[in-house]
């Protein structure tokens, strides 16, 4: 048996004209966390419902955990794990009832699922909780509540589609350590995401969709080092003083010209702020940093990724 | 076999309920929160009966009286006793119009609890009738008191009226079945709902026999009768209340009950399937 765990060969996804997936091969191996990053409306979410097997593929191969979805859904579905985009919790029943009834959902007898409540509680961080109505709580632990009602089965695989959109800085993190004690337990995971940091935070492997079509693929490392410098240097000018990005380009490999700012790309961005220095340019503000996916992005699509 | 890997490969329960099983695990769901919101209802469910009853079968009653008129509509039976188990089937008409409807359209669209429920090993097949399941249920446990209800006001002659609650139920099931597939294909309530309950619901309440014979009304008219399944339900819980009903006429009013439901049954399973893989 082939060790992935989920493979589609040109795989499409359309609405009536709208074509929102427009054939991608993936491969996900077992026991990886794989990341689709991309802007709004990439595709991103289409594929996550085609592999998750609510949505029907239009076109190509897919399978999932060596089945098709298309026959298999249902004995699909109860080997894996899913958190939506939006939280579809039922907030008129606690917090320990939405975990036990969804354990229902999955065929499992009325003990398991107590005990398996208790433990999922204790995973999020929700025993205090647990007699809560839902709509009593928080965002986040809203969320950690989706992610543990989504660990019921035991999944093999576990689908999170923008995990931590909407999250504030701790939650996020709490969040990010949740999932990688997962991934020690041997859970494989697919992420999207339009977070660049979460990105590289979470991803051993991930592909760049843009437009329904895959940009690029790779490891985070490996996508930095295939499509940018070592590292940037990020100067905004005052609008009188700014220069053209023809006479700042001379002195890095690539210049990128945002709106508020000039991303000069280099190996060494001390050096090549001391060169534009020596040039006669005066930047409003410098700073130098490493590339990160961000960057990539930028290159593939010419656009960022968050507006 | 021992597995020699640094990192332990998951097993997952890999369970999926059966397919009456998922549909009774849909109907769980919804006994849970009942369970815990059923104060909310508890009021109405009583007050209700409590209502019409008053209003109908005693302040209207009193008006319509015993003369030579209202004893040929009613075959000589106070027409309290007349319209109770008439007014059984209408609220569950009613009840089950009102539970197939917003309800419905929020777990699709706002709580969206049917679409957790679908990234699961259930079908949207299982989903949409087991939530015809839960509004039968639940209309037989209102039904029951609203029995209780009718007999405080002395309304019962006989066993005959456990036959009209389980009439209502079945009438309830079929409206319930055809609005909750309507229900289903509705994107923004907006004014779906409220044309529904405008020109269908009401209507039927009101041409379906309940206060009065249909065969007063006009010629013209009595053919809306004919096709509201609240009319079949009332003849037949009606009949068994008052033990006038006759073997064929009843067939046939079961008939087409069982038939709009399989009909509604059908179009939940096709159209819950088809939005929940949109």
């Amino acid at each position: 048996m082939s060790d992935a765990l989920v493979q589609a060969r040109g795989l499409r996804k359309s609405f009536g004209e709208v074509e929102a997936v427009r054939g991608i091969d993936v491969d996900v191996a077992r026991g990886e966390v794989f990341g689709f990053l991309g802007p709004n409306g990439a595709g991103k979410s289409s594929t996550m419902r085609m592999i998750a097997c609510v949505s029907p593929r239009s076109g190509g191969t897919l399978s999932v955990l060596g089945m098709d979805p298309g026959p298999d859904g249902p004995r699909i579905r109860a080997r894996i794990g899913v958190v939506p985009q939006l939280d579809n919790l039922d907030a008129e029943l606690s917090v320990r009832e939405n975990l036990e009834i969804y354990g229902r959902y999955f065929g499992l007898p009325r003990r398991h699922v107590r005990a398996k409540a208790d433990e999922l509680l204790e995973f999020a961080r929700l025993t205090e909780r647990a007699g809560d109505r839902v709509e009593e709580l928080s965002g986040g632990m809203k969320r950690r509540l989706t992610i543990a009602r989504s660990l019921v089965n035991d999944p093999e695989l576990l689908l999170l589609d923008e995990p931590t959109t909407g999250l504030d800085p701790q939650a996020r993190h709490l969040l990010w350590d949740r999932l990688y004690r997962l991934k020690r337990e041997g859970v494989t995971q697919i992420v999207t995401t339009h977070y660049m940091d979460e990105a590289e935070q979470l991803c051993d492997r991930l592909v760049v969709m843009d437009g329904g079509v895959v940009a690029a693929e790779g490891s985070p490392a490996e996508l930095i080092g295939r499509y940018s410098t070592r590292e940037v240097l990020e100067l905004r000018f005052l609008p009188e003083r700014r220069p053209s990005a023809g006479e700042l380009g001379r002195h890095a490999d690539r210049v990128e010209e945002l709106p508020d700012r000039f991303l000069l790309y280099t190996a060494d961005g001390e050096r090549t702020l001391g060169d534009v220095a020596a040039a006669g340019f005066v930047p409003l503000s410098s700073l130098v940093r490493r590339s990160s996916l961000e960057d990539v992005f930028l290159r593939l699509t010419g656009r960022t990724l968050v507006d | 076999m021992a597995d020699l890997a640094a990192v332990p490969v998951p097993r997952s329960t890999g369970l999926a309920p059966t397919v009456l099983g998922g549909i009774g695990r849909v109907v769980e769901h919804h006994w849970r929160w009942y369970r815990r919101n059923w104060r909310a209802t508890a009021v109405s469910t009583v007050l209700q009966p409590l209502l019409f009853l008053l209003a109908f079968g005693v302040g209207f009653g009193a008006l319509v009286g015993s003369g030579p008129n209202a004893a040929a509509a009613t075959g000589g039976v106070p027409y309290l006793v007349w319209l109770a188990p008439a007014l059984l089937a209408m609220s569950a008409a009613q009840s089950a119009a009102f539970e197939s409807t917003y309800p419905v359209l929020s777990g699709f669209k706002w709580q969206r609890i049917y679409l957790a429920m679908a990234a699961g090993p259930l079908t949207g097949a299982q989903i949409g009738l087991g939530v015809l399941g839960w509004i039968g249920l639940k209309m037989l446990g209102a039904g029951a008191v609203y029995v209780l209800v009718i007999a405080a006001f002395g309304g019962i002659t006989g066993p005959g009226i456990v036959v009209s609650l389980l009439a209502a139920v079945l009438t309830g099931l079929a409206v319930s079945s055809l609005v909750a597939a309507f229900s289903a294909t509705v994107e923004n309530e907006g004014t779906a709902f409220s044309a529904l309950f405008r020109f269908v619901v009401i209507p039927m309440t009101l041409f379906s026999g309940t206060f009065f014979p249909v065969d007063r009304l006009p010629a013209v008219i009595r053919p809306l009768a004919w096709v509201s399944p609240l009319w079949h339900g009332t003849e037949i819980a009606r009949g068994a209340a008052l033990g006038t009903w006759r073997l064929l006429p009843t067939l046939g009013h079961l008939a087409v009950l069982l038939a709009l439901l399989v009909l509604g049954a059908t179009l939940v399973a096709r159209l819950f399937t088809r939005r929940l893989a949109a």
